[in-house]
């Protein structure tokens, strides 16, 4: 650049220099959030967005690859602080979710458990991975037992594994882990503001939990029809059905199949150990 | 190698952001003046530099080591803007010239300011002119802009726009050269010249 030259009036040089300045001054600094837009889009920055839900108002954390975190909204410096502990990523606050996370996200809070919804699950176990995606096949209005999770994963053993699991779902409500219970037919820990606001959430999509519990009290585990002989969880679409007078009940699968009954198909119930 | 390329190869994630800090500005403003409406730029910005980290990510050690990141992320920038052009105006295209009549950037007001300024002459240029320049500027051909952008404003070398454009630097300099001639005269000429010099009266 000709940045020697000095001022003598008018010179082709001082004028190039001038241009040359001028073409300099037009350096500029790129508006603040494109940086940050870029990170979030990548996955190495997180944003977070308030969505209603019938328990109440949500943070709800994402970044280009999914959601990353749902939970009941409060302080908001302390949801990014806590945020950051858990991922290991800054968050910021950002007026609302992406239209594809926020059909996704409505969906599912509105009940269609299969509505697509992309999560970010990086650093997640695979068990971790396989007893959420697992959870999130469970239809609103039902539940199922933990010890179901582990048959269904290939690891029945592994029922209390799988309670911590659901316990470490980092995005409750839009993977239910709220729909896996005790075999019991009580009610099981919740990540989301405990068993209380579980107990919310199930009577909110039309679970009648007294009555499992009071099924479970009697042994009951498992309905099965006598038409069909056909036996499910109480809760399952098809056991709700079954009108009173040919309603059976059995306390488990091995008692049902001795009678003659197949499980369901949909619910597909298991024998399930002492643990579940 | 760099610092930032010996970090980007030791650990992408935790050094792209620095990455982001320190070339998002210089980005930015290549894409301002090749596109030349803000929010535009911006989305180009925000895409190149996802294109960058993606382009990272899917590199084998030995080619990130070879990067020189100042001219590879102008190729990367440029390519994000030509892609948003072409989106926006199939019509028109950052490589080619434009049809007659028409910019591939919108204008912006280089008369006007000329009328309410009079006669400008490099003092009031440097004074006042940053808008009218930067309309002169989106007047001129890619082919031309687009050199003068980097040389001007960016300040790559010769050897690195040879590397971001894959065009010779002499071809380069000629072209940088013609670009500044074409600037002077829209800046100084009467608005006939200006209408001549725009859409490809001078060759």
């Amino acid at each position: 650049m000709n940045t020697t030259s000095t001022t003598t009036r008018r010179s082709p040089g001082d004028r190039e220099t001038g241009l040359e300045q001028a073409l300099a001054g037009l350096r500029t600094t790129a508006p603040a959030g494109v940086g940050r837009a870029a990170l979030v889009e990548v996955g190495l920055r997180d944003a977070y967005a308030t969505v209603e839900s019938p328990i109440g108002r949500l943070f709800v954390a994402f970044n280009g690859l999914g959601l990353t975190e749902v939970t009941l909204a409060g302080d908001p410096a302390a949801f990014e602080t806590s945020h950051r502990a858990r991922t290991g990523r800054d968050v910021d606050p950002v007026r609302g979710l992406p239209a594809g996370l926020r059909r996704g996200v409505e969906a599912r809070l509105a009940g269609r458990h299969r509505a697509p919804l992309a999560l970010d699950w990086r650093g997640r176990t695979d068990f971790e991975r396989s007893v959420w995606a697992k959870a999130t096949e469970i239809p609103a209005g039902e539940v199922r037992p933990y010890g179901w999770i582990a048959a269904e994963i290939g690891r029945p053993r592994a029922v209390r594994a799988v309670g911590t699991a659901l316990g470490h779902n980092p995005v409750p409500l839009v993977v239910p882990c709220h729909r896996v219970v005790r075999g019991d037919g009580s009610i099981g820990q919740y990540s989301l503001g405990g068993p209380a606001v579980k107990r919310r959430i199930l009577a909110t999509e039309g679970v009648d939990l007294d009555e499992l519990a009071g099924l479970a009290e009697h042994g009951t585990r498992l309905i099965g029809s006598d038409t069909t002989r056909i036996v499910c969880f109480p809760t399952c679409r098809h056991a709700r059905r079954i009108t009173t007078p040919h309603r059976v009940p059995f306390r488990d699968l091995a008692a049902a199949e001795g009678a003659g009954y197949r499980p369901c198909r949909d619910c597909r119930p298991v024998a399930l150990g002492r643990a579940a | 190698m760099d610092e930032l390329t010996a970090a980007l190869l030791d650990d992408l994630d935790g050094a792209f952001p620095r990455l982001v800090d320190g070339h998002a500005d210089r980005l930015y403003t290549i894409a301002l003046r090749v596109i030349g409406n803000p929010h535009d730029a911006e989305e180009v910005t925000q895409d190149a530099l996802v294109r960058a980290y993606r382009a990272l990510a899917g590199y084998d050690p030995q080619r990130i080591a070879a990067i020189d990141l100042r001219p590879w992320l102008t190729t990367v920038v440029l390519n994000a803007a030509r892609n948003r052009v072409r989106r926006r105006r199939p019509e028109v295209s950052l490589d080619h010239e434009p049809a007659a009549g028409r910019s591939a950037v919108p204008a912006t007001d280089v008369r006007e300011a000329r009328a309410a300024d009079g006669r400008p002459d490099h003092v009031a240029l440097e004074r006042e002119g940053a808008a009218r320049l930067a309309g002169a500027l989106a007047q001129l051909p890619p082919r031309y802009r687009i050199p003068v952008v980097l040389r001007h404003i960016d300040g790559l070398s010769y050897a690195e726009m040879a590397a971001a454009l894959g065009r010779p630097e002499g071809t380069l300099k000629a072209q940088v050269h013609r670009g500044l001639a074409m600037l002077r005269a829209t800046l100084t000429d009467d608005p006939a010249h200006d209408r001549a010099s725009t859409h490809g009266g001078v060759q």
